[in-house]
């Protein structure tokens, strides 16, 4: 058996939610809050949050190991402390060799530097000795593709070069413990593909890694053991990679329960919408009884929300998702001519999408709401996340005798045939 | 803590990851680890600073050698302030160097930690790095500047000395100075952003608060030691002393500036140690 690598005791963080949320304070600020605090009593529980309660569990050396969980359920938090950036308010974490760990790619680079004196900042700042990075110094190069462009200032690269550019000299970190968050999200189709296979290899190298992502592709491919975080607890760890990314996907709901999403507090909140309500209903907006049957008129995805701000670019629509975590569309109201597009206002707003019958296999799907200002930024990303709601298909594949039962593939298209005019 | 008895002693290479801790360590082995760390943060400042300017580093050098002529001019000339038998332009010039020097780096320490935010939440090291290598940064435009003044020592004839060989006693006065205000102002700095504001008044008038533009004889004996409570005071006296052989008197006042001086920077460590397991969470 496999010496233990990470050892997590108890591990729990504590944020006072006026300190995370106010980015900083004034002293006039800080001065009038403690003014105000006055016959209040200390700690009310309304400004408190446990990012982490009571997290336990243990690593062995070389496993790879994802870490899943929706946005806000901890995972950032626990690579953090794991990384001893920030330390835990109680409980203890051992750590039994030398950690490398990846929160973002390009940490410390610098634009006013050249991509060539950036892979020797950048290396230090990871944790690279200087003789280390000159050894690998032409391997990082190759990786990264931009030899042409190695002594220009990094300020003058595209988005693509600089992100190459930062992941080569991150996969060229050699610790025995690796500790990656979501970095694979960046770059081209291509790139990641690329890193993923870097990612593989360093876990085939019998180095232990920690993963978070919110592609669970990735993580299937990746990890031999699966970490599920919700609310900042440990919900499963097992090597069933399937299952738990299945128990995930599904959110915990049993297929019985009726498909809908309603506002929480714990969504994080952004200035332009509210997420109020996601659910699947049937043309009059009934709410759906899951299974959901291909064989009725369909089914309604009704988002309603309150614009808080409006913006031209400003879009809300769907991702769908299949339950092993694959991207199947993403949808958009103004996916038509211009003429055809609802109008968002300010205040509540409900948009109605129809997902047409036999389109989708039979099967666990996961549907999210998402946002943005189009071509400027993610207001909420499709993540296979929050707002969000699972479904599962059953039923009504076609009128033909020979087709009763599910067929392989993600779609059940009934596609018109005709004889050739030949 | 009984679940800590429980618990095979952990080997020598492995890291144990607690809750922030009432004790204070200056982790100063764990920043020798970090040295490399440390040379490549000053290397980036110092490349930085001059990047996209036309002139470059000579900055470095026109910076003190321009407020050596104002100063010549408004208080050497026209004010005529006495400048103990030195050319006024060379007393002001050893002075305005470690004040520079000071200044320079108090500032760029004190904003060091909140211009590397992403650095400190997203990657460890010890953080004593960041306000230190932005100190070192300043050493080197110092050095730049110095070589003018050897050339004013050759100029008007300073005659050599072995109180020179204290020179870099001085200099590591002046460092140490900066770090310990940078490292307070660089903590308060994470949570209240009002020190990027404070930071321009003060160095203004701690200018005036040390004996750059005027000598320190002007000072009323009986003040003489309080007035010390500047540490700068001691540095510059101590720069003239070194160089130009003025001031005899003075050593009284640099010992008081090393001592205020050394219980700030200890405080300022301290301080800085203990807020730091904060800094990724507050910043």
């Amino acid at each position: 058996m496999p010496e233990i690598a990470i050892q997590v005791q108890n591990l729990s963080k504590r944020y006072r939610l006026g300190a995370s949320q106010a980015r900083y304070k004034m002293l006039r600020e800080s001065i009038m809050e403690s003014l105000k605090q006055i016959g209040r009593p200390k700690n009310s529980p309304e400004t408190i949050i446990w990012a982490l309660k009571d997290v336990s569990f243990e690593v062995r050396q070389g496993e790879a190991v994802g870490i899943i969980g929706r946005n806000g359920a901890g995972k950032s938090t626990l690579l953090k402390i794991l990384s001893r950036i920030t330390k835990p308010t109680s409980g203890r974490a051992l750590i039994h060799g030398r950690v490398g760990s990846l929160l973002e790619v390009g940490t410390g680079f610098h634009p006013e530097l050249t991509g060539r004196e950036n892979i020797y900042l950048n290396g230090a700042i990871l944790g690279m000795r200087r003789a280390e990075i000159e050894r690998k110094f032409d391997e990082i190069v190759a990786f990264s593709e931009i030899e042409k462009f190695l002594d220009t200032p990094v300020k003058f690269y595209s988005s693509g070069m600089y992100v190459r550019l930062a992941f080569a000299v991150a996969a060229h970190l050699e610790p025995e413990i690796l500790v990656v968050d979501e970095v694979l999200a960046v770059g081209d189709a291509q790139f990641q593909k690329k890193c993923l296979g870097k990612m593989d290899e360093v876990s085939k190298g019998g180095r232990t890694v920690l993963f978070v992502s919110h592609n669970m592709g990735a993580v299937e491919k990746l990890c031999k053991k699966v970490i599920f975080l919700e609310d900042g607890m440990v919900s499963a760890y097992s090597p069933d990679v399937n299952r738990i990314i299945r128990q995930y996907v599904m959110g915990g709901y049993d297929s019985l329960q009726h498909p809908v999403w309603n506002k929480s507090n714990d969504f994080p909140s952004n200035e332009w919408i509210v997420p109020e309500r996601v659910a699947l209903t049937d043309e009059s907006g009934n709410i759906k009884t899951l299974p959901v049957s291909n064989d009725d008129t369909g089914v309604w995805v009704d988002l309603t929300f309150t614009v808080n701000k409006l913006d031209p670019a400003l879009v809300v629509g769907i991702a769908l998702y299949s339950d092993d975590g694959e991207l199947m569309f993403w949808s958009y109201p103004n996916d038509e001519v211009e003429d055809k597009w609802p109008r968002l206002n300010l205040g509540r707003n409900q948009l109605r999408c129809h997902l047409p019958p036999h389109l989708l296999n039979e099967g666990s799907y996961h549907i999210q709401l998402i946002a943005s200002l189009h071509f400027r930024l993610w207001i909420i990303e499709p993540n296979m996340s929050q707002p969000g709601i699972p479904f599962t298909i059953q039923g009504g594949l076609s009128d033909s005798p020979y087709w009763y039962a599910k067929r392989p593939g993600r779609l059940a298209p009934i596609l018109e045939w005709k004889m050739g005019i030949e | 803590m009984d679940q800590t008895e429980t618990l095979p002693l952990p080997p020598a290479d492995s890291i144990v990851i607690e809750p922030p801790g009432r004790g204070i360590s200056l982790g100063l082995r764990e920043l020798w680890r970090y040295r490399e760390l440390l040379f490549f943060l000053t290397w980036r400042d110092v490349k930085v600073r001059y990047k996209q300017t036309a002139l470059g580093a000579a900055w470095a050098l026109l910076q003190p050698l321009l407020t050596m002529v104002v100063f010549s001019v408004i208080f050497g000339s026209l004010a005529k302030l006495p400048s103990e038998g030195i050319p006024y332009p060379i007393f002001t010039y050893t002075a305005l160097l470690p004040w520079q020097l000071f200044a320079f780096s108090l500032t760029s320490s004190s904003t060091s930690l909140i211009n590397d935010q992403r650095l400190i939440t997203k990657v460890y090291f010890p953080r004593l790095v960041i306000p230190i290598s932005s100190v070192l940064a300043g050493l080197i435009d110092f050095l730049i500047a110095f070589v003018v003044l050897l050339g004013m020592l050759i100029f008007y004839q300073v005659p050599l000395s072995w109180r020179m060989l204290s020179l870099p006693l001085f200099v590591l006065l002046a460092v140490i100075s900066a770090l310990a205000v940078g490292l307070w102002l660089s903590t308060l700095n994470v949570k209240y952003r009002d020190v990027r504001y404070v930071v321009p008044f003060l160095t203004q008038f701690w200018m005036y608060a040390t004996p750059i533009a005027y000598s320190s004889t002007l000072i009323p004996e009986k003040w003489r030691l309080l007035y010390a409570l500047n540490p700068m005071t001691g540095v510059v006296e101590g720069f003239r002393w070194a160089l130009l052989g003025s001031g005899e008197g003075a050593g009284p006042m640099v010992l008081v500036s090393a001592v205020i001086m050394v219980a700030l920077f200890i405080g300022g460590l301290a301080y800085f140690r203990r807020q730091e397991d904060h800094f990724a969470d507050v910043i």
